[in-house]
């Protein structure tokens, strides 16, 4: 009987380490928005467990107390959606912590009541075009990495407005621009355009290559910098953490 | 004045404080806040040297002697321009007000710019308000933060009318110089507060006026760079660049640097140090001893002369506010002070 009891607790115990599993590789597919980064990888995760019951427990953490909330927002509603669909998670309990507009944002992403029902008189929109703002931001700093690995293999700058997704080196670089011009419902087919404008989709013309490029370098060095900056302030907060 | 292989350096800090944020200014009902910004604050000095950090009692109110002698004596600051941040809602007496500002002012006339802020909200009673600055003190800049938090609203931007009167009595009272700092909490929430756009705007109507975009429009550099690239008259405040990247993140410091010189040139850029985020001793030091790596990394970008570190340093600046550059100080060729976007 007690080995009955205990060989029981043990397997739950093991579904529940299953569960748990899942649950951080789901929340290694939501991003910072504004950094393109998971958020596993930022450290922004400072808790995670499932109870036997089934019941995920997340807690969330940012770099400073005053952290943008419609981007705070953004992460912990999807941190939220991400966690709720992981098989065997029964109820989702993710919070924000350490944060000037954690309780509003935890109280409306748990309701689901959107954010501006969550920021009432404050906002008069939900947050898909911000979204979808940095999401081309995305696309302009991935374009940086895979036109500079386009470089690195001997191709004339000349030439890379003729190029098209198929003649970029495969890696995480190409997978993750070709994803996020997905998500915008830009081109994305091998036969497409290697260098477009994330606002349009249409080919970058040769005229205007040296500015986007431009562009597109300032972008990648700016949501670099920002990334950098945001995991030192992340540090300094909480030290002897890993980041 | 910075001296260094035989190079003198005449040094502004364009952006200091001399602020109150102990727990007895903190207003009752608004702590939670007045408590999470000094401590937001204290997170960023974790960005610079480790022998260069303070505890946070220290760092919540510092004296007038630690002050001058980080800035003047140790720091190489020739004159150092306060940027004041009001922040009523949260700090009983204000943060770091004019008034606590004008203090050293009056005390160290010859060491401090000291520049007054409006707010758009304010109505008549604020213009009246920055006439009486003005008159008092001189005013030439104001330091606008629009993120400040009133009642209900989270902030306000510059291409609004009521922003427009305020900028148009600024041409009238001399004031020429407008730093903007851009915050968090702007309202609406949903959009990007860091959105610069508003200074284009007011830039394009504003011709005569100087803008000098705090921090470079952190976190949005490249938003900032494309819209500096069209308008003559804005520049960038390097504080926060160098305090906060320059140590803790060198490569993204060489990156962010290059781009500025690459969209702005070296007459748009500031230096600040950020006082008392950052003490500017390491960073003057290490501004000058700064070079952009010989890679391919960076070969998109060229190296950095110490033409360029003078006029980033302080020679800016000194134009901006018409200062007079002790002769061995100045550029070659270089009058003691320009007109400026006449």
């Amino acid at each position: 009987m007690t080995m009955t009891a205990a060989r029981s607790a043990g397997a739950i115990s093991d579904q529940a380490a299953d569960v748990a599993a899942a649950v951080w590789s789901a929340l290694g597919t939501v991003r910072d928005p504004e950094l393109d980064d998971p958020l596993t990888e930022l450290g922004f995760v400072s808790h995670h467990d499932v109870t036997p019951e089934g019941e995920a427990v997340v807690r969330l953490r940012l770099p400073t107390y005053f952290c943008a909330p419609n981007f705070a927002y953004l992460m912990v509603a999807d941190a939220y959606d991400a966690v709720s669909a992981v098989p065997g998670v029964t109820k989702a309990d993710v919070r924000l912590e350490d944060h000037f507009a954690a309780d509003a944002i935890n109280t409306g992403v748990a309701a689901r009541s959107g954010f501006v029902e969550s920021f009432r008189g404050e906002a008069a929109d939900e947050l898909d075009e911000l979204r979808a703002d940095f999401l081309r931001k995305a696309v302009l700093a991935g374009t940086d990495r895979v036109c500079r690995s386009v470089l690195a293999e001997g191709v004339d700058p000349a030439r890379l407005a003729d190029l098209t997704l198929a003649d970029a080196p495969e890696g995480p670089d190409l997978w993750r621009l070709i994803d996020r011009r997905h998500e915008l419902g830009l081109p994305c087919a091998d036969h497409d355009a290697l260098i477009v404008d994330p606002a349009t989709g249409e080919a970058v013309q040769p005229d205007a290559l040296r500015l986007h490029l431009g562009l597109a370098r300032a972008t990648r060095v700016s949501q670099e910098a920002n990334s950098g900056v945001c995991r030192g302030m992340l540090a300094a907060r909480y030290p002897g953490s890993k980041q | 004045m910075y001296e260094k292989n035989g190079e003198k350096y005449f040094v502004v800090d364009g952006h200091t404080h001399f602020w109150d944020a102990s727990p007895e200014n903190w207003k009752p009902g608004q702590e939670q806040y007045a408590k999470g910004w000094i401590e937001c604050f204290h997170a960023y000095q974790g960005l610079g040297p480790p022998e260069t950090h303070w505890s946070l009692e220290e760092f919540q109110k510092y004296s007038e002697e630690r002050m001058m002698k980080d800035v003047f004596t140790d720091g190489y600051v020739d004159v150092a321009i306060f940027q004041p941040t009001n922040l009523k809602q949260w700090y009983t007496e204000g943060f770091n007000t004019v008034e606590r500002d004008a203090l050293l002012k009056e005390k160290y006339p010859d060491k401090f710019i000291l520049n007054t802020t409006f707010d758009a909200r304010d109505g008549d009673e604020g213009l009246r308000k920055l006439e009486a600055d003005v008159d008092r003190w001189g005013c030439k800049g104001v330091k606008l933060y629009t993120a400040e938090w009133r009642g209900e609203s989270r902030g306000w931007d510059l291409k609004s009318p009521e922003a427009a009167r305020y900028l148009e009595k600024c041409r009238e009272l001399g004031i020429k110089n407008i730093h903007v700092h851009k915050g968090p909490t702007i309202w609406p929430l949903d959009k990007d507060a860091f959105d610069v756009r508003d200074i284009d705007h007011a830039a394009t109507n504003f011709p005569e006026l100087n803008f000098i975009v705090e921090h470079v429009g952190l976190p949005r550099i490249e938003d900032f760079c494309f819209m500096a690239v069209q308008e003559p008259n804005v520049y960038a405040g390097l504080a926060v660049v160098v305090g906060g990247l320059m140590h803790a993140r060198p490569r993204f410091f060489n990156k962010v640097m290059g781009e500025l010189l690459f969209w702005l040139g070296e007459d748009k850029l500031i230096f600040g140090a950020d006082y008392a985020i950052w003490e500017p001793k390491w960073q003057v030091e290490g501004f000058v001893d700064w070079k952009m790596p010989d890679t391919e990394e960076y070969s998109d970008y060229g190296p950095v002369s110490v033409e360029a570190k003078k006029k980033i340093l302080g020679l800016n600046a000194a134009k901006l506010y018409d200062l007079d550059v002790p002769a061995e100080l100045r550029l070659e060729g270089q009058p003691a002070a320009e007109p400026v976007a006449s």
